[in-house]
C-alpha cells in the first residue's frame, strides 16, 4: 500500500502501447530533456544514458506483456577527468531509474573510501553494511572507487569492503544500483585487479573532457543562473582565460570554471564597492567587466602552478 | 503454545513480504528500526539483545531484511523481533514491535498461583523447564 507499485506481469490483453505516453508516465522524457538542456557537451554520455533509458522502458513494457526478461544488471561505472559531470549524471540516472521503477526510492548515497573502509579489524564490515543499507532502494555512488583497492598493501581493509560490495551487487540486484566513478586510467587498473567488478558492471560510460567553446557556454550558463552576464569584452577575456587555464596544472573542467566564476563575482563586487560615491544601476550590478576577468592570477603566469590551488 | 507478544502475534506468522511492508511503514514514519533477539521471551523480559545498532536514515526496508536474514542465520533458534522507535518529541518510545522469528519448539509458560496472607493471591509466570531443557 505504501509501496511504489512495481511493474505487474498481468494484463495480458494489452497488445498496443503508446510509447510516448509510457515514457511520459515514467517521467523520463522530462529528465532526458533536462539532461540535454543543463549539461553542455558530453555527447557520448547523453547518448548512452538515452540508450539505457530506452532499454529500461522497453524492458518494462516487455515485462507487462509477459515476454521473457531477466532483471537487467544496472550497475555502472563512470570514468572521466575531474569536473566532467559524473556526479550530476549519477543524480539524473537515479531519477530515470526511479521513474521507470527499477529502483524503489531513488535516493543517491554518495560515498568515498572513507565511508566504506574502517580503521581497524572488524570495523569495515559494519561500516560498509551501514552504507549499503542506507542505499537500498536507490543508487550508491562510489566516487574515486579505485582507492578501495590498495595494491601495495595486501592487508588493507579495502578488500573486505570490496567483497561485501560484490556480494550485495550480485545478490540484491533489484534492491540497489551501484555506480563507480573515477578517473579513466586508474579505474582501468582497478578493474584489472578486481575482475569481479568489471563483470558485474553492465554499463561503462566514459566522460570526455570539455572543449573550450563548451566551457565558455558552461560559464555563461553559470553566470546566468546567478543573475550575471559578461560584457562583450569580458567574454572575449574569459575565452583567453579558459585557453590559458587549461594548460595549467590542476585544471578540472567545469569545476575550475565554477571556481573561476565565483572568484570573478568576488572581484566584481570588490570593484563596485571600491568606489562608494558612484550611483549604481542594474546593468552595473549584473555586468562582468573585462577587468574582473583579467585580474586573475591565471594571466600572470598562473599562481596555481606554484600553490596547489584548484 | 504460540507466544503472543507485540503486534500481529494472534495472526499467523508474517511472511517476509509482509514484514517488508511493515518495516517500510516504520521507515516512512521516520522511525528507527531495530532487530532484537532472545532465548528468554518471558513477558517481563523487556530487554532483548540487539542485533547491531538501530537502523537510522534508511530509505528502503531491503536493508532491514538483509540484516534480518543475517540474524536468522545466526540466531534462527531464538525469538527475533523487530521494533520501530519514534524519536520525535512527545513520543520518544517504541511505536511498534512484532515477532519475526520463533524457535522450532516454542517456549512454554505457566501461571503459578500462591495464596498469601489475608486470602490475597500472588501470581507468577513461570517458564516450564521441560521445554527449556529440550532446546
Amino acid at each position: 500500500m505504501l509501496d511504489v507499485p512495481r511493474a505487474t506481469t498481468s494484463e495480458p490483453n494489452e497488445t498496443h502501447f503508446d510509447l510516448r505516453k509510457e515514457a511520459e508516465a515514467a517521467g523520463i522524457t522530462d529528465t532526458l530533456q533536462q539532461l540535454e538542456r543543463e549539461l553542455i557537451g558530453l555527447k557520448p554520455v547523453k547518448s548512452r544514458v538515452r540508450q539505457i533509458a530506452s532499454l529500461l522502458l522497453i524492458e518494462r513494457i516487455r515485462q507487462r506483456v509477459g515476454l521473457a526478461s531477466a532483471p537487467p544488471t544496472l550497475h555502472m561505472s563512470f570514468t572521466g577527468n575531474p569536473g566532467t559531470g559524473k556526479t550530476t549524471v549519477a543524480l539524473r540516472m537515479a531519477k530515470i531509474l526511479h521513474g521507470l521503477g527499477f529502483v524503489r526510492r531513488g535516493q543517491v548515497i554518495s560515498v568515498t573510501r572513507d565511508d566504506l573502509v574502517g580503521q581497524y579489524i572488524g570495523h569495515t564490515a559494519p561500516k560498509t553494511k551501514e552504507i549499503l543499507k542506507k542505499a537500498m532502494g536507490g543508487v550508491l555512488f562510489i566516487d574515486e572507487a579505485y582507492y578501495l583497492h590498495r595494491p601495495d598493501n595486501e592487508r588493507d581493509y579495502g578488500q573486505e569492503a570490496i567483497e561485501i560490495l560484490l556480494q550485495v551487487m550480485e545478490n540484491q540486484r533489484e534492491d540497489l544500483v551501484v555506480i563507480l566513478a573515477g578517473y579513466g586510467e586508474r579505474m582501468t587498473s582497478f578493474f584489472a585487479s578486481n575482475p569481479g567488478f568489471r563483470s558485474r558492471i553492465a554499463h561503462h560510460i566514459e566522460f570526455p573532457d570539455y572543449a573550450e567553446a563548451e566551457l565558455l557556454v558552461i560559464a555563461e550558463l553559470m553566470l546566468k543562473e546567478r543573475g550575471y552576464r559578461f560584457s562583450a569584452a569580458a567574454r572575449e577575456a574569459f575565452e583567453r582565460y579558459i585557453a590559458l587555464r587549461r594548460t595549467q596544472p590542476f585544471f578540472s573542467n567545469a569545476r575550475s570554471i565554477r571556481n573561476a566564476v565565483d572568484r570573478i563575482r568576488l572581484r566584481q563586487a570588490d570593484r563596485l564597492v571600491s568606489d562608494l560615491d558612484r550611483m549604481l544601476d542594474v546593468a552595473d550590478l549584473e555586468t562582468i567587466d573585462p577587468i574582473d576577468v583579467l585580474a586573475s592570477r591565471v594571466f600572470s603566469g598562473g599562481a596555481d602552478a606554484r600553490s596547489a590551488k584548484p | 503454545m504460540k507466544l503472543t507478544q507485540g503486534c500481529f502475534s494472534f495472526l499467523p506468522d508474517l511472511t517476509d513480504d509482509q514484514i517488508y511492508k511493515q518495516v517500510q511503514y516504520c521507515l516512512a514514519n521516520g522511525w528507527a528500526v531495530n532487530i532484537e533477539f532472545t532465548d528468554d521471551p518471558h513477558p517481563r523480559n523487556t530487554y532483548w539483545e540487539m542485533w547491531g545498532l538501530p537502523m537510522f536514515d534508511l530509505q528502503d526496508a531491503a536493508g532491514v531484511m538483509m540484516e534480518l536474514a543475517e540474524c536468522r542465520r545466526v540466531y534462527g533458534d531464538r525469538y527475533i523481533r523487530i521494533s520501530g522507535f519514534d524519536s520525535s518529541h512527545g513520543w520518544e518510545s517504541v511505536r511498534i514491535s512484532f515477532i519475526v522469528n520463533r524457535p522450532p519448539k516454542e517456549a512454554e509458560f505457566e501461571l503459578v498461583r500462591q495464596e498469601v496472607g489475608g486470602r490475597a493471591i500472588r501470581y507468577t509466570t513461570v517458564r516450564k523447564p521441560a521445554a527449556h531443557a529440550e532446546q
